[in-house]
């Protein structure tokens, strides 16, 4: 492909405004509205000049969930392109039933005739000592609805390339930016990114680590270090867990055999499972060994002593590597 | 203008107890505020500054076994309800000495022992758990207060807990500490007509208080507090107040309008407080710097103590209570 990619390297959160800026200047059927993304620009300092540039098409809203999820649906069915922000993933519970209940099911219930293109960005994940109701990760919440695209970026490039892909999709978009990548920096380019496309970003042959958003960054720290031990670890960024990439996958381990998955995220119902039922069930035959590394199944304390020790960060990854028999002789 | 009943009038004692807290809360968010700019608080904070005669006149009346539900903006509340300030500071230090043993953080906060069921990070779930307590003490002589904010009068939970608590009959009181604006927004911008004329249309009893003084907040609680306790359903009562501080820890507060700030501190609830020791209570200044004084002794030590409080050890926790 070919990528007109600049060498300036710009914020995830840049990234993620002038994804919008260019979807709203391009096509005037796209709004943007949330709790104080307007005036004030968002409080992550995501949205900020978005307002002064399309003041009929980027507004504040009351605290208000319900409404601005219904209202994002029920626009979409209309022909507007919403895009909402939801401004803390933990408040998608309010969100859930225009989502789960009217959204998703809209394309199925028409025939094909009519779908819901709206898009709902929200900040999520731990480590910034947020407590348990800042810091969740709500994939689980709504993987298993079918007919939500869920996009999880892990870099500003992909974060722009992909957040214009789901503006431009016909389907509800979860959008999820991890809060500790808004300060990320990196290069970006004009490419649209396919939803549904996992990108290989470290290649090696002993081992496929598959994770997203954060983790891919810890992934590639632990990666380093295990390198150092002789392990040369694969790493798949799946950069949209639905649709979710089987291919990139499986090819994955094809060569590696041996899988971990990296979900920040309770263990209990995550993807990381779902991952893992693709290889037990169409990869059996390459499979050595598979094994995740998600959170514990308990809510995510504040105190950085508790906190550090519940994520699964580089230092886990290489312990959890080096704990499987396969490995141990490498510890 | 709110009459101030007789069996409220505060015997001397009392009145320097009530503002010694306020002098408290205001001293432990300046605290607060310090130790999150070196390191030591974490994530973040929502100071309750300048708010203080709220918390401090509504808690003055209530009873032992009264529930309280606040805010993520709580640490004024649970101060007002007896919280110890210690175990607070504990808590957002991260330590395990903290009232949550260093699990829930600032915006979390829960001490049964002390009537608070919670504070609630969600905007609206102060509304809904205190509607919840509320259906349980009802018949008990017993009140739920529910805290929150301008903001939150236009959150789905208001309407359905304000509806539901009516139609119950539920000994709750709602407390809408109107402190202008919901983080970077002014409340008028968002809000559909008077904040006050939505709790009349489901026809609880409505009233509004100067929310800087500290009498003018216990009298219009006392009257709420005593009509919801004799079981005639749920009241309201809308308070006009102000917050020095931004929002949340990176808030210059630019949305503010210019002069607004140096008003509201010119009615600053401590300055009321100490007008008032002075002229109901003939203290003199020596008397309330003292009063001053005590509390900071207090929290010079508490922050000491705080700072070598141990840390938790992560371990396994059990997700569900057993059997
Ligand atoms: C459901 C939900 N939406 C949004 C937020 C983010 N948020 C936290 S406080 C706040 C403003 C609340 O304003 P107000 O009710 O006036 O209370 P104040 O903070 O002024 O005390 C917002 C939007 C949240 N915590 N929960
Ligand atoms: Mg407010």
């Amino acid at each position: 492909m070919l990528m007109s990619t600049t060498t300036v390297e710009i914020e995830f959160r840049t990234a993620i405004r002038d994804a919008l800026a260019e979807e709203l200047e391009r096509d005037s059927r796209v709004i943007f509205f949330g709790e104080d993304v307007a005036k004030a620009g968002g409080v992550f300092a995501v949205t900020k000049g978005l307002y002064e540039r399309f003041p009929d098409r980027v507004f504040d809203t009351p605290i208000s969930e319900l409404a601005i999820t219904g209202a994002a649906f029920g626009a979409a069915v209309c022909g507007k392109r919403p895009v909402i922000e939801i401004m803390f993933g933990d408040f998608l519970g309010l969100s859930l039933d225009s989502l789960v209940n009217q959204a998703a099911k809209y394309w199925y219930f028409t025939q094909g005739q009519t779908s819901a293109p709206l898009v709902v960005r929200s900040a999520v994940g731990a480590g910034g000592r947020f407590g348990a109701i800042h810091s969740q990760m709500p994939i689980s919440w709504f993987f298993g609805v079918p007919g939500l695209k869920i996009v999880c970026p892990a870099t500003p490039a992909d974060a722009k390339g992909l957040l214009k892909a789901a503006i431009r999709d016909d389907n509800p978009v979860l959008f999820f930016e991890h809060k500790k990548l808004y300060s990320l920096k990196g290069p970006v380019h004009d490419e649209v990114i396919p939803l549904g496309q996992a990108a290989i970003v470290r290649p090696g042959r002993d081992l496929t680590m598959v994770t997203a958003m954060k983790g891919v960054h810890d992934c590639l720290a632990a990666a380093e270090r295990l390198a150092e031990r002789g392990i040369e670890a694969e790493i798949v960024d799946l950069r949209t867990l639905k649709p979710l990439d089987r291919v990139t996958i499986l090819a994955s381990l094809r060569k590696t055999n041996r899988l971990m998955v990296v979900e920040e995220g309770p263990r209990t119902g995550g993807w990381a499972g779902e991952v893992m039922a693709i290889f037990v069930e169409e990869g059996l035959d390459d499979l050595d060994d598979a094994w995740r590394l998600c959170t514990p199944d308990h809510p995510i304390p504040y105190s950085p002593a508790l906190e550090d020790a519940f994520l699964p960060g580089a230092d886990a990854i290489v312990r959890s590597v080096l704990d499987r028999p396969s490995f141990a002789h490498t510890a | 203008m709110v009459r101030v009943a007789a069996d409220l009038q505060l015997d001397r004692t009392t009145y320097e107890s009530l503002y010694r807290t306020m002098v408290l809360i205001r001293k432990f968010e300046e605290m607060v505020q310090d130790l999150f700019e070196r390191g030591h608080v974490h994530g973040t904070t929502h100071l309750y500054s300048g708010q203080e005669a709220v918390a401090v006149g509504v808690a003055s009346v209530l009873g032992p076994q009264d529930r309280v539900a606040a805010t993520y903006r709580g640490h004024g509340h649970a101060l007002a309800l007896g919280v110890p300030p210690q175990q607070l500071l504990d808590e957002m230090l991260g330590r395990k000495t903290g009232i949550c043993g260093g699990r829930a953080g600032s915006m979390n906060v829960i001490d049964l022992e002390h009537r608070l069921i919670g504070c609630f990070g969600i905007v609206g779930g102060s509304i809904a758990a205190a509607t919840g307590a509320g259906l349980a003490l009802k018949g008990t002589g017993n009140v739920a207060v529910a805290y929150f904010g301008d903001g939150t009068t236009n959150h789905g939970y208001f309407f359905e807990c304000l509806n539901f608590a009516k139609v119950l009959e539920l000994p709750v009181v709602y407390v809408c500490e109107n402190n202008l604006y919901g983080e970077f927004t002014p409340w008028e911008d968002v809000t559909a007509g008077r904040i006050e004329a939505r709790p009349e249309a489901f026809e609880l009893p409505v009233q509004r208080a100067d929310g800087n003084d500290l009498f003018a907040v216990r009298d219009a609680a006392a009257r709420a507090l005593d009509h919801a306790r004799s079981g005639n359903g749920p009241a309201f009562l809308e308070v006009m107040t102000y917050r020095y501080v931004g929002h949340s820890r990176s808030d210059p507060g630019k949305y503010r309008k210019p002069g607004e700030l140096d008003a509201w501190r010119k009615r600053d609830p401590l300055l009321i407080g100490r007008q008032a020791l002075r002229e109901r209570y003939d203290a003199s200044d020596e008397d309330v710097d003292r009063i001053v004084e005590s509390a900071r002794v207090e929290l010079v030590a508490a922050r000491e103590a705080g700072l070598a409080a141990p840390f938790p050890e992560p371990g396994p926790v059990d997700e569900f209570k057993p059997a």
